[in-house]
């Protein structure tokens, strides 16, 4: 019985989910709908650990929908990459669903709720789908299931603002989603196949035809515009901002994460290394990486609202994850790897504190949260610990990322590039500051209501995110050679 | 006349371009919500479109197994189409399902009037 599951973990992965999903509109109780979406996602986890555990130790499965053997059927592949990817998903999914009951029944109307870990399932499933399916326009389907429904969750928001924040990010994600369709229709023209690994045997002979090149714009404009490239980056702040808290925890740490992995994934499992050469690809993502690094950085210090302020620092966030990938070498896509990783529970453990604070003081201004490092202490703590993390200070996650993305700058002789990555982490030391400031150096507001730290149940969660922020900052074993062994396979080279 | 394109053979793609450039116009001209959705949908068809040009062929029949049938158009994209038809189907339905709220929640659905209310409370 166990040996004939463990054959179809893969297909597992996305199908539980989104079974999952349904279940809690027919039960129709919010206990209930908390309860399936919780046992979901750890189940979920625990499947991308086999995975994962199966990937390294026997290199990448394949496995066939319906027995239909690719390119005619669809096909999902699980290789380095993509298991590390999917456990990212799914370990954030467990920790926010233990953290969310008490925040959404706060947040979203009692009628709804059940909707909520709906949307919240579907989500969660596109977005494993993206990381899992070895098919172009596969592809194409999970990206729209997870922004859908994403579109939804976020207008869940208890503020109107999230209404159109909803409907903003709808439009230009569906444009995204439009492009992404139209450069896979016209490399499909071109060669007559959906399947990644088939494409990627097939496009050498065609790959300097205009079509193609039309096709990576597309795709690439497509893709940019979902992991909030800058300049396609404007959907992203109101739409984190407005969300309901845990949405907001759990879309920064994911959505944008599995975006870049699709980008990965087109450029170098379907193009390759040779499509740079072809196109200043490369130029253009380094050029604005860097303007995101600097200019997000610096709009986030003007915020006076906390999660919008994350929010921007989240497009620059990706603004290194796009300069890993323009430096085409193992140790700049090694940092771009380790750096979704990281990023995820940086910002996880961030939102999450946010979304406490907001679960006692209703809001997070920057001036509201004044004085709450003395009556949150652990919360604010959390916080503190989560904002080294983001700066880069050494035995942190954040670090490891950067050490890797500047060592790659140094390897090139970039040194500008390194520079400039370096000051940008002090514009993050400055937009942190400004809320500590007020957390730990300001007294609470006069007439301000008595707040202590929220319950057990929102702050393990919290810590645990914390923890794996010292924990993997300092045994770097695991997330390192994952993402070089991930790194390598995407340049070509065997490990 | 000469043209620097043969125009029945690429009729199609034109028509792709030409309600591809419209709907793209429209979503960003367009202050009105429903508008907006409507520039969505056409740009959405137009790709529709593109998909089924590029699977048909001269005289092609439906793929069925038959001796009397030697050329065929290629199905595949038909039915990656139906796929995104109903992709269409459900982004206008959640669009529109959002601008009801819209207008429940601002007593507008104009872009500025929007934006101005956003300003005022900020």
């Amino acid at each position: 019985m166990f040996l004939g599951l463990s054959a179809h973990l893969t297909v597992i992965q996305v199908v539980l989910p989104l079974i999952a999903a349904p279940i809690c509109v027919i039960f129709r109780s919010t206990r209930l709908a908390w309860l399936i979406a919780l046992v979901a996602s750890w189940l979920s986890l625990g499947v991308s650990i086999l995975l994962l555990e199966q990937v390294i130790s026997n290199g990448p499965i394949s496995y066939f929908l319906g027995s239909w053997p690719a390119p005619w059927g669809i096909e999902y592949k699980v290789d380095m990459l993509s298991a590390f990817v999917m456990l990212i998903v799914t370990s954030i999914g467990a920790i926010v669903m233990v953290f969310a009951p008490k925040s959404v029944q706060m947040e979203i109307p009692s009628d709804r709720t059940y909707l909520f870990y709906t949307m919240y399932l579907l989500t969660f499933a596109g977005l494993l789908g993206i990381a899992i399916t070895a098919d172009a326009f596969n592809l194409f389907v999970f990206l729209e299931i997870s922004s859908l429904s994403s579109y939804v969750l976020i207008s869940l928001g208890a503020q109107r603002n999230a209404l159109t924040a909803a409907l903003r990010y709808l439009i230009l994600g569906t444009l995204g989603a439009t492009f992404y369709i139209i450069g896979v229709g016209l490399m499909y023209q071109m060669t007559g196949t959906l399947n990644i690994s088939d494409l990627a045997q097939r496009l050498p002979d065609v790959a300097s035809t205009k079509t193609i090149l039309v096709a990576v714009g597309f795709i690439t404009v497509g893709i940019g515009l979902k992991l909030g490239l800058f300049p396609l980056h404007v959907w992203l702040p109101n739409a984190y901002a407005y969300a309901p808290s845990v949405v907001t925890a759990f879309l920064a740490a994911t959505a944008t994460k599995v975006a870049v992995y699709a980008l990965l994934r087109v450029y170098f499992s379907i193009f390759g290394v040779d499509l740079f050469s072809a196109l200043p690809i490369a130029e253009l993502l380094l050029i604005l990486g860097l303007i995101a690094i600097l200019s997000m950085s610096t709009v986030a210090i003007y915020q006076n609202n906390t999660k919008r302020l994350l929010a921007y620092s989240s497009v620059a966030q990706v603004g290194y994850m796009v300069i890993g990938i323009s430096m085409l070498t193992v140790n700049g896509l090694t940092a771009t790897i380790l750096h979704l990783f990281n990023h995820a529970v940086i910002k996880g453990a961030l939102f999450l504190v946010l979304a406490a604070v907001f679960f006692q003081i209703k809001s997070v201004k920057i001036e509201d949260m004044a004085g709450l490092g003395k009556t949150m202490p652990f919360t604010m703590a959390a916080f503190v610990a989560a904002g080294f993390s983001l700066i880069g200070v050494p035995s942190t996650v954040g670090f490891i990322s950067k050490w890797y993305l500047i060592l790659g700058a140094l390897e090139k002789d970039w040194w500008l590039v390194a520079v400039l990555i370096i000051a940008s982490s002090l514009l993050a030391v400055i937009y942190f500051w400004k809320v500590i400031e007020s957390a730990y150096f300001k007294e609470r507001p006069d007439g301000a209501t008595e707040v202590n730290d929220v319950p057990l149940i929102m702050l393990v969660p919290i810590w645990v995110m914390v923890g794996s922020n010292f924990y993997f900052g300092v045994h770097t074993n695991f997330t390192v050679s994952t993402a070089v062994r991930a790194a390598k396979s995407l340049i070509g080279i065997s490990s | 006349m000469q043209f620097p394109f043969e125009i029945p053979g690429l009729l199609n793609y034109w028509i792709v371009i030409i309600l591809m450039m419209s709907g793209f116009y429209i979503v960003i001209s367009q202050g009105n919500l429903i508008k907006k959705i409507v520039g969505l949908n056409v740009f959405q068809v137009s790709v529709f479109i593109l998909y089924i040009t590029m699977s048909k062929i001269d005289g092609g029949a439906a793929p069925i197994l038959d001796d009397a049938i030697k050329s065929y158009s290629n199905p595949l994209p038909h039915v990656l189409i139906l796929t995104a038809i109903v992709v269409g189907v459900a982004t206008t339905a959640l669009g529109l399902a959002l601008i009801v709220r819209i207008r429940d929640a601002y007593g507008t659905i104009e872009d500025d009037e929007i934006l101005q209310q956003e300003r005022d409370n900020a």
